[in-house]
C-alpha cells in the first residue's frame, strides 16, 4: 500500500488530496510533486484533504510542516480537511493546529481561502 | 516472533503490517492497531534515517512477545547509536532538520505506548523497547 496523490489546482489554490499511507518511503514523493507544482503554477495557498489517508506517521508530519513553510514564503495559507481521528490526534500532540487550519470538507477549507 | 530485514524505507509498512498481524489475536481495538503501527513505524524509520543514515547495508531487528495479554516489542540496530538519550527524546528535537524530520518519533512512541526504553551505544545501536497493556486486560485486572 502505497501513496496516491491527486491535485488539482483552483485559481491560486493547490488542493492536495492523500489516499493510502503517508510514512517516510512515500513522503519523499509527496515533497518532490508538492514543490513542483507550487513552482510550476505560481500556487499561494494549500489544502489538504486527507479523508482518504489511511495511515500517517511522524514523516507525514515532518512534510507537511516542510510545505507549510514553503507556502508562507508566500504568505500563503494552510488548509487541512477531513482529517481521521488517529491523524487528528498526532496533529495535536505535535501542535501543528497551532499553525495550520482545520475544516470539516474541502469545500469549506476552499470558501475559508476564498476560492469556492 | 522474529524480524529481520534491510535497513530500506520501503520495509516500514511491512514491518507494521507484520507486527499488527502478530498482536491481531489479542483482538485489540482499532485505535490499539493503530497505536501499535505507528510506533512501529516510528522506531523502524529511526533506525533506517538515524542509526544507518539510509544505508540498505544495515538490518533493522525487531522481536515481538506476547504474555499475558501484554505486548512487549523490541526494535533493534547496530547503527550510529544516540549520544544523548534525554535529549534524543525531547518533543520537536531532531539532528536532520534539513530533511524535514519533525522530531515527534519518540514523543508518539511514549504516548502510544504504556513504557519506552531506550538502550544505546554510539558507534553499536539502538535499542527500543516497547510496551503495551491492551484495555480489555486491564479491565480483567480490576
Amino acid at each position: 500500500m502505497g501513496l496516491h496523490i491527486d491535485m488539482e489546482v483552483k485559481q491560486e489554490v493547490l488542493c492536495i488530496r492523500l489516499s493510502g499511507e503517508l510514512d517516510h518511503h512515500t513522503a519523499e514523493s509527496l515533497h518532490t510533486k508538492v514543490t513542483e507544482t507550487i513552482e510550476k503554477y505560481h500556487i499561494h495557498h494549500l489544502v489538504l484533504n486527507l479523508e482518504k489517508l489511511t495511515f500517517m506517521d511522524s514523516s507525514g508530519l515532518g512534510v507537511i510542516l516542510g510545505r507549510y513553510k514553503q507556502i508562507r514564503l508566500r504568505n500563503g495559507e494552510m488548509v487541512v480537511c477531513s482529517i481521521s481521528p488517529p491523524v487528528k490526534r498526532l496533529f495535536e500532540m505535535s501542535g501543528l493546529f497551532k499553525i495550520i487550519k482545520l475544516e470539516t470538507s474541502e469545500k469549506f477549507a476552499l470558501e475559508r481561502l476564498g476560492v469556492a | 516472533m522474529q524480524l529481520t530485514f534491510s535497513s530500506l524505507s520501503q520495509n516500514e509498512s511491512f514491518a507494521r503490517v507484520a507486527v499488527a498481524a502478530f498482536i491481531a489475536q489479542l483482538d485489540p481495538t482499532m485505535d490499539e492497531l493503530t497505536e501499535i503501527k505507528t510506533v512501529v513505524s516510528e522506531a523502524v524509520t529511526n533506525a533506517i534515517i538515524h542509526g544507518y543514515e539510509q544505508n540498505p547495508a544495515g538490518v533493522v531487528h525487531i522481536s515481538a512477545a506476547i504474555e499475558d495479554g501484554v505486548i512487549d516489542l523490541v526494535i533493534r540496530d547496530e547503527g550510529v547509536g544516540i549520544s544523548d538519550i534525554d535529549e534524543a527524546r525531547q518533543p520537536l528535537f531532531t539532528t536532520k532538520p534539513e530533511l524535514e524530520r519533525s522530531g515527534m518519533g519518540f514523543t508518539i512512541m511514549e504516548n502510544f505506548m504504556d513504557k519506552l526504553e531506550v538502550e544505546s551505544q554510539p558507534g553499536t545501536g539502538t535499542t527500543i523497547r516497547l510496551i503495551k497493556y491492551l484495555t480489555k486486560n486491564k479491565a480483567l485486572c480490576n
